[in-house]
């Protein structure tokens, strides 16, 4: 089983997303996260999906995507090196002094940053890989989380590596 | 133009002669703009299931893509059955469904179903299109990925009030898509690879499918096939582009394959695959699967190439321009092939095929189905188009008519549908008003979409169906027999009609066979009638099974062949 980040290209028509996300659960394939958004050329759309399996799992998963009429142009960023970054805003209980305080001490270790602050809450944000993301959630969760919302990957290739048309 | 003249001027454009469908609410005005014209002829099929396979048999026999055109929510239901055969044989189609208006999308209005959600995962591609101004490109892009690549049925949704709607007509002439451009040229390196490989095969074999036909590359395949002097077989799907009476043609392979081609996949040293996809219902188990074998697959899809089976050279591309230039390739170097080796293997093969394992015990007393086939094809001289339900009657239309010919056998292969036989040969029919078109059937799969007999009517469609009447639903019978210790579920057709009364009712000619010393007079009297339609009811033997068999979980060298013929032991589990 091998974590695999596909990026690609696809029409920005109605029905392309749920093309694909049939098609992932239509031939029992796993999707980590998937992440959708226009990009500077408002024609296309730009997806990152993160999914594991088998090499040969993977192989068909490239294949059976490319094979959507709608797809564009689609690369495995992980068969490269690149960059992988997700967004997470977390809200915590933050009540009392000691709470507010433990929070802010956390959030400034990982670099996150404050953006909603009520009399009982901290809402923060955070980006940053995966890894990064879940141990900051692990850290908070002694002091109390009201609410997670996580982006999913985007993900990029490194340098020269893009994916273009 | 209004919406729908723009419709039927773009399948006027695309030289579309027939179209198969039934009209409701939302396709009124198309159908009305197809009453005031008189390029395009509209069948009227009875049941849209009947449509679509009738398109889907048109489409089959003549390689053009069918057309179906329906009406919104219960008439798009009905189609799906039919989208989906078609999707799991790669059968080019159009299919035109009627949506409700656009500002009711959603509302769940009258008649409406999300067509495009339902259809998504059996079409290769569909639309739903919003604006009038988009309709004749939507139906461009339709007919250009139905026909490319590997072809596929293509849904083209259109609301009842864009077909009311006006736009100036452009249709244009080519198009060309920045997502989707399939290849047909091959890969020269990995083509040269490929001959490479065959050069040095000892015990090669070569296996086509269903690509082999739609891809049109039965010359260049036989052409290859002498060059080389190497055995073949095909699947369900390919049969007839190598003919069966080819001297290397060992017979179809898989679950009800014959023991040579069974035994020869096994036992091969390099395998050239073409437009075959290792189906599980040819490989069987895949653990088991060729374990020697180094493989050359060509295909037009990429994603069928090692799905199941790892392959060692990929050959993208479509089949007919890929062996020709391989067969030129070889050509050149025919020295090279490995001629003793394989005379070797040649004779390995014919004691493979000395079990004669299409054999079966002979009857005065009843009537044997893999008889009546034989003595079909004797009739038709061998030219017929043969469509078929699904069941046991199937498997021995493709065992015991030997197809000369691609599209001449049309059946259900991937999805497996009963009730594909009778529409489908409608479509073969009035593609082929003067040919020979037979519906080999059963007395379960027929009465699936009987009612087309009515259509067969209107039209004055001579078909010939044969149906191989053994009160049961044959093959699950042959399954409970061996897997579930004779117990038959449900298996056992009861109150079956009176065939003859039933045909005669619809306005044809029936006929029934019960003694096997009758096959023969009675096949020619129905084959005689050239203008109309004839039922013919065989009563057959109600116990025989389909051999040889794979059962579940076995290799191809574990098969079973008829245990009513002769005693060798080798027989008995070979
Ligand atoms: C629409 C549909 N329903 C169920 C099946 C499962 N099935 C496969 S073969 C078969 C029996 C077919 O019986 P019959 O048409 O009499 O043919 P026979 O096997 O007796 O030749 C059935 C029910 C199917 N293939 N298609």
């Amino acid at each position: 089983m091998k974590r695999t980040i596909i990026s690609l290209l696809l029409e920005n028509e109605s029905g392309a997303l749920s093309r694909v996300a049939g098609l992932f659960s239509a031939r029992g394939y796993n999707i980590e996260s998937l992440t959708v958004a226009p990009t500077d050329d408002d024609s296309l759309s730009r997806m990152t999906i993160v999914t594991d399996g088998s090499d040969s799992i993977i192989e068909q998963i490239t294949k059976q995507l490319n094979k959507l009429i709608e797809v564009v142009k689609l690369i495995d960023l992980t068969e490269g090196e690149h960059i992988a970054r997700e967004l997470m805003l977390v809200k915590v209980v933050a009540a009392n002094n000691d709470q507010r305080e433990e929070v802010k001490r956390l959030n400034d270790i990982f670099r996150g940053r404050i953006i909603d602050v009520t009399d009982s809450t901290y809402t923060l944000e955070m980006t940053g890989t995966s890894a990064k993301v879940e141990a900051f959630m692990d850290t908070l969760a002694k002091i109390e989380i009201v609410e997670v919302v996580r982006s999913g990957i985007s993900g990029i290739g490194r340098g020269k590596r893009a994916l273009k048309i | 133009m209004t919406g729908a003249d723009i419709l039927i001027r773009c399948l006027q454009d695309e030289r579309i002669e027939l179209i198969f469908g039934y009209p409701g609410g939302a396709a009124l005005h198309i159908y009305d703009a197809l009453y005031r014209q008189d390029k395009i002829k509209h069948i009227l099929v009875r049941h849209e299931q009947g449509a679509a396979h009738a398109a889907d048999g048109y489409a089959r026999s003549t390689g053009k893509p069918g057309v179906v055109l329906v009406t919104s929510g219960p008439g798009v239901t009905n189609t799906v059955t039919g989208i989906a055969t078609a999707y799991m044989d790669s059968i080019p189609m159009v299919i035109i469904t009627a949506q409700v208006s656009s500002n009711l999308i959603g509302d769940d209005a009258f008649q409406e179903v999300d067509t495009v959600g339902i259809t998504r995962p059996c079409v290769k591609h569909n639309f739903l299109v919003k604006e009038v101004g988009e309709l004749a490109l939507a139906m461009k892009k339709a007919f250009y990925i139905a026909t490319s690549g590997r072809p596929g049925p293509v849904v083209v949704d259109v609301p009842k009030d864009v077909t009311n709607q006006s736009a100036a007509y452009h249709y244009p002439q080519r198009i060309n898509m920045r997502s989707y451009q399939p290849s047909r040229k091959g890969h020269r390196k990995q083509m040269a690879r490929g001959v490479e490989l065959l050069l040095k095969a000892e015990r090669p074999m070569i296996y086509t499918g269903g690509g082999a036909v739609l891809g049109e590359a039965q010359k260049p395949l036989r052409e290859l096939v002498e060059l080389l002097g190497f055995p073949c077989t095909s699947t369900l799907m390919g049969l007839g582009a190598i003919a069966a009476s080819d001297r290397h043609f060992l017979g179809m392979l898989g679950m009800h394959g014959t023991y040579e081609s069974n035994m020869a996949m096994h036992e091969c040293d390099v395998m050239l695959v073409v437009g075959a996809r290792f189906d599980d219902r040819v490989t069987g188990e895949l653990e088991k699967f060729s374990p020697n074998a180094r493989i050359v697959q060509i295909d037009i899809d990429p994603s069928s190439i090692g799905k199941n089976v790892a392959v060692e050279i990929p050959i993208v591309g479509n089949c007919n321009e890929v062996l020709a230039q391989m067969a030129s390739m070889v050509a050149a170097r025919c020295d090279e092939i490995q001629r003793t080796a394989v005379a070797q293997w040649w004779q390995q093969i014919e004691r493979w095929k000395a079990l004669k394992s299409l054999d079966y015990a002979s009857s005065d007393e009843v009537i044997k189905p893999q008889y009546v086939v034989q003595k079909m094809m004797e009739v038709t001289a061998g030219e017929a188009f043969v469509t078929s339900d699904v069941g046991q009657h199937q498997m021995w239309a493709a065992q015991y008519y030997g197809f000369e010919q691609p599209r001449r056998w049309i059946n259900s292969g991937g999805l497996g549908t009963m009730g594909f036989g009778l529409p489908a040969a409608i479509g073969v029919q009035l593609a082929h008003p003067q040919a020979t078109v037979a519906c080999i059937t059963g007395d379960a799969s027929i009465i699936m979409c009987i009612q087309e007999l009515s259509t067969c009517k209107q039209y004055d469609l001579p078909l010939k169906i044969i149906s191989l009447n053994n009160r049961y639903m044959g093959m699950v019978r042959q399954w409970q027999e061996f897997f579930y210790d004779r117990r038959y579920s449900h298996s056992y057709m009861d109150a079956l009609p009176d065939f003859i009364a039933l045909a005669e009712s619809f306005g044809h000619v029936g006929m029934r066979v019960e003694q096997p010393g009758e096959v023969d007079k009675v096949l020619r009297e129905a084959f005689a009638i050239k203008d109309r339609l004839v039922f013919v009811d065989v009563i057959t033997d109600p116990t025989e099974n389909v051999y040889p068999m794979i059962a579940a979980g076995k290799g191809h060298h574990e098969m079973h062949l008829n245990p009513g013929q002769g005693d060798d032991a080798e027989r008995e589990l070979a």
